[in-house]
């Protein structure tokens, strides 16, 4: 954790996750209990008037999440909080990345704000968002 | 069209069990190997992970949900935000939780139409009463095509 640059404007480095497979969306439906056909049942996708099955919004969240509590550890995590915009399709790959917007104390702790977001190869954006983690120490404000 | 006079209203009282092997699940179908959420005896749980309340949530939870009358061929999920007053929940722990509708409002569509979105909280606290964690879910509702 203070192994990285943590001030104002610091980037996380970018992770790639995928190509999304429809098991991986049976593994997170299975997982989150959000059963909605559309994400597996291709013959419902269909008369819906999609192509075929499309991604969990949540599951693209959860690995925003991931990437970025592997790097600001998985207890310091604040809030989490992130708007779903893009669909994600099987065979994406999607790429996240993180950046510092603020350092401050909160709740007698040191904190970092970061925005983060999660996008698709034709640089779409499938979810954008914003994160709190609690630091070790302060980082220097830029 | 969604039912304002839902604002303010609550759904049942409820007890969530944090599982260690619910919370391994959870962190390897979201792309995890962190040894924090697989290898710790007491793991602590995933940002996202109070998603699975959904198993937790006894059948007349639903009511609340139905007496929206949101439309569900035009119902998105717009946004998800979970808080932590402190470290997020370990395995082991249990959280007592409640939802309420937290706000309703609308806008207007770009495609013309009226959006409307609902806010949906659920507050999870300990044994003494405390807020340990909060989950607010906001679902839109498409404008009507006309």
């Amino acid at each position: 954790m203070s192994a990285h640059d943590l001030s104002v404007g610091a980037e996380l480095p970018t992770r790639t996750f995928g190509p999304l497979t429809r098991t991986d969306f049976v593994r997170y439906q299975g997982a989150s209990g959000d059963f909605n056909p559309i994400h597996h049942d291709e013959e419902f996708a269909r008369s819906a008037g999609f192509e075929t099955v499309f991604s969990v919004g949540m599951l693209q969240a959860g690995l925003l999440a991931t990437y970025c509590t592997d790097v600001l550890g998985a207890a310091n995590i604040r809030r989490f909080k992130v708007q779903f915009r893009e669909q994600v399709w099987p065979g994406d790959r999607l790429t996240a990345y993180g950046r510092v917007t603020r350092v401050y104390e909160a709740d007698e702790e040191p904190r970092v704000d970061l925005e983060i977001t999660m996008t698709r190869e034709n640089g779409g954006v499938a979810i954008k968002g914003e994160a709190t983690f609690a630091t070790d120490e302060l980082g220097t404000d830029a | 069209m969604v039912n304002k006079d839902m604002v303010g209203r609550v759904g049942p009282k409820f007890d969530m069990v944090v599982e260690r092997g619910k919370v391994r699940e959870f962190a390897r179908a979201t792309g995890s190997d962190n040894a924090d959420y697989l290898d710790d005896s007491e793991a602590v749980s995933p940002p996202t992970f109070l998603t699975t309340v959904a198993f937790w949530q006894p059948p007349e939870a639903g009511d609340l949900y139905r007496q929206l009358d949101i439309d569900l061929r035009r119902l998105l999920h717009g946004e998800q935000e979970f808080v932590f007053l402190r470290e997020p929940p370990r395995a082991g722990t249990v959280l007592h939780a409640q939802t309420i509708v937290e706000e309703i409002y609308e806008k207007e569509g770009k495609r013309g139409g009226v959006m409307a979105f609902v806010v949906m909280r659920t507050d999870f606290t300990d044994d003494d009463g405390a807020v340990v964690a909060q989950s607010r879910s906001t679902a839109i509702e498409t404008g009507a095509r006309s």
